[in-house]
């Protein structure tokens, strides 16, 4: 992997009141790497992907993403990345082809960049027989591959998936992950969230959230070499909950 | 032991969708029972059922002895039912949310507080928040608490856990294990595989239909093949590497390891041998038992 820096986050702050929901955050997640950002509920995940995304400006600290500074330029980042979370990402009272145009334009590709690499994509999903269905008519399993693959049909440097596989049957969830694997090997960096503990294991660099601050940031194998345990699940109880040996 | 659920030949369907496709189980008195299956495979249609907010097209529902729908007025007195999408009132406080189902259930939180010390005891310094304002975790304590309050016979939790992250959710079973403990019997649905293994028995349900309905480590047991797990540093590149070898018969992604089966007749040594070939000399082969996710797969393959 040649090492180009795509997100560089250095002492990142985020205050809410006097709530410090990210307390001085650094990291830097390189080109192609699938980065799994993992943590309990209300560590301080969900604020981070928001400032990543363009979407809120940190209260200090520098935060640059696909070259650009999201303090200064939020706008132009969300140009540059795709987003895909479990709650929303398809409008369900379109249909497959509907959204994937809607999505194309509002990327500012043109139509005649758009059809063209529709066909490709239909064609690849193997989903002719769905061109024209509603997308609340589809499977959920469908529906969350579609959605990825809308998320990365721009071509974006970036792509953001919030808990992806959340509810997704088990063998759809493992094709979903191949999805992530072809798409890091064509130069896309994935930056992902999941509760599924196994999903970790497949990332080239995990980090673990805790409280607002990152308690662990390494490949899951030095990870668990460091921390002597024997898988991820263990970890995340191991640091999210360090008082409890009972686990 | 008292049947607390008898389903029997229960069917339902959305217009031409088959939410539930002919479906009979038994759930026992002190069972902690959980439906194992993705979103989709009818585990909410069927908890509707139990709870009596829906009439099922085909069949006969029986709780704590009585019929579901004829009954419906008394069972609902006795019932608690976590929906799997928050429905408290947001814009009530913790503390009135609380006061209000336990009204409408015609006790108060003194009479049943012992029964949800426990969990309500952590969102009690929040009492005075208003329930929308709460954490995704604290909501779900919340609506435990209220799905409590009355001190009910069955507790039914449509995915209590999705959505909430490793560490609560480990909580959140240990809570589980008391209650059923005090005697209360828990029908629980969760799409997680590894939280089958803390059900006394479970149903693995998809597409409406039950595959098999045993204790977790009956359902594993039910795994027809060998199973293995070999591992590589790096993975995609083996699992790819598997797909093309003939001697794999089928192969599925477990976290660090691929768990595979074997073409009849074919042996590791000689897959050890191709994968040698291949350059994956740090490919380990070892024999593993099923886990019940291994067990789901093999199933929905069929």
């Amino acid at each position: 992997m040649i090492e180009e820096k795509v997100i560089e986050v250095k002492d990142m702050v985020k205050r809410f009141g006097s709530f410090v929901a990210n307390d001085h955050l650094t990291f830097d997640v390189y080109r192609g790497e699938i980065f799994g950002f993992l943590g309990a509920n209300g560590a301080g995940k969900t604020t981070a992907i928001k400032i990543l995304c363009g979407l809120s400006r940190p209260s200090s600290g520098k935060v640059t993403v696909a070259g650009i500074d999201a303090s200064h330029s939020p706008e132009e980042i969300k140009k540059r990345i795709g987003y895909m979370s479990q709650r929303f990402s398809l409008y369900e009272d379109l249909t497959v082809s509907e959204n994937i145009e809607f999505y194309g334009g509002i990327y500012g590709m043109t139509r005649k960049e758009i059809f063209p690499r529709m066909d490709d994509l239909i064609r690849r999903l193997d989903f002719e027989a769905y061109r024209n269905t509603l997308i609340r008519e589809m499977p959920l399993g469908l529906r969350q591959k579609l959605a990825f693959s809308i998320a990365v049909f721009h071509n974006p440097e970036i792509v953001f998936l919030d808990e992806p596989t959340s509810g997704v049957d088990p063998i759809t969830r493992r094709q979903f992950w191949e999805m992530i694997y072809e798409t890091a090997r064509n130069g896309i960096t994935v930056f992902v969230t999941t509760h599924y503990m196994d999903e970790a294991e497949y990332c080239n660099r995990v980090t673990i959230m805790n409280e607002g601050r990152i308690e662990a940031l390494d490949t899951p194998a030095r990870l668990k070499e460091r921390y002597g345990v024997s898988n991820i699940e263990e970890l995340f109880l191991l640091i999210t909950r360090p008082n409890n040996k009972k686990v | 032991m008292n049947k607390i659920v008898e389903a029997s030949h229960i069917s339902h369907r959305f217009g031409s969708t088959i939410a539930l496709d002919d479906i009979s189980f038994k759930i026992g008195e002190q069972e902690l029972f959980g439906f194992i299956g993705p979103d989709g495979s009818g585990k909410t249609t069927l908890f509707r059922i139990i709870t009596t907010l829906v009439v099922p097209d085909e069949g006969q529902m029986t709780v704590l002895g009585r019929d579901s729908v004829k009954d419906f007025r008394s069972l609902r007195g006795e019932i608690g039912y976590m929906p799997g999408r928050f429905s408290l009132y947001q814009d009530l406080t913790v503390e009135e949310n609380l006061n209000f189902y336990a009204t409408i259930f015609g006790t108060t939180i003194k009479e049943n507080y012992r029964l949800i010390e426990a969990i309500y005891s952590q969102i009690e310094p929040f009492r005075k928040r208003r329930a929308g304002a709460l954490s995704g975790g604290m909501k779900q304590k919340l609506a435990l608490s209220c799905a409590l309050i009355h001190k009910p016979s069955l507790l039914v939790l449509d995915e209590p856990s999705t959505g909430v992250d490793a560490v609560s959710r480990v909580e959140f079973w240990e809570m589980l294990h008391k209650l059923r403990d005090e005697g209360i019997t828990i029908i629980v649905s969760t799409p997680y595989m590894d939280e089958a293994m803390r059900c006394d028995r479970i149903a693995l349900i998809q597409n409406g239909k039950t595959l098999g309905i045993d204790t977790p480590d009956h359902i594993r047991e039910r795994f027809s093949q060998k199973l293995y797990a070999i591992s590589n540093p790096d993975i995609y590149s083996l699992l790819l590497a598997l797909r093309a070898e003939k001697a794999v018969h089928s192969s599925y992604t477990f976290g660090e390891n691929i768990h595979i089966t074997l073409a009849p007749g074919a042996t590791t040594e000689d897959l050890t041998k191709c994968l040698e070939e291949k350059g994956f000399t740090e490919a380990k082969i070892t024999e593993i038992i099923p886990g019940v996710e291994d067990t789901f797969l093999e199933l929905t393959q069929k």
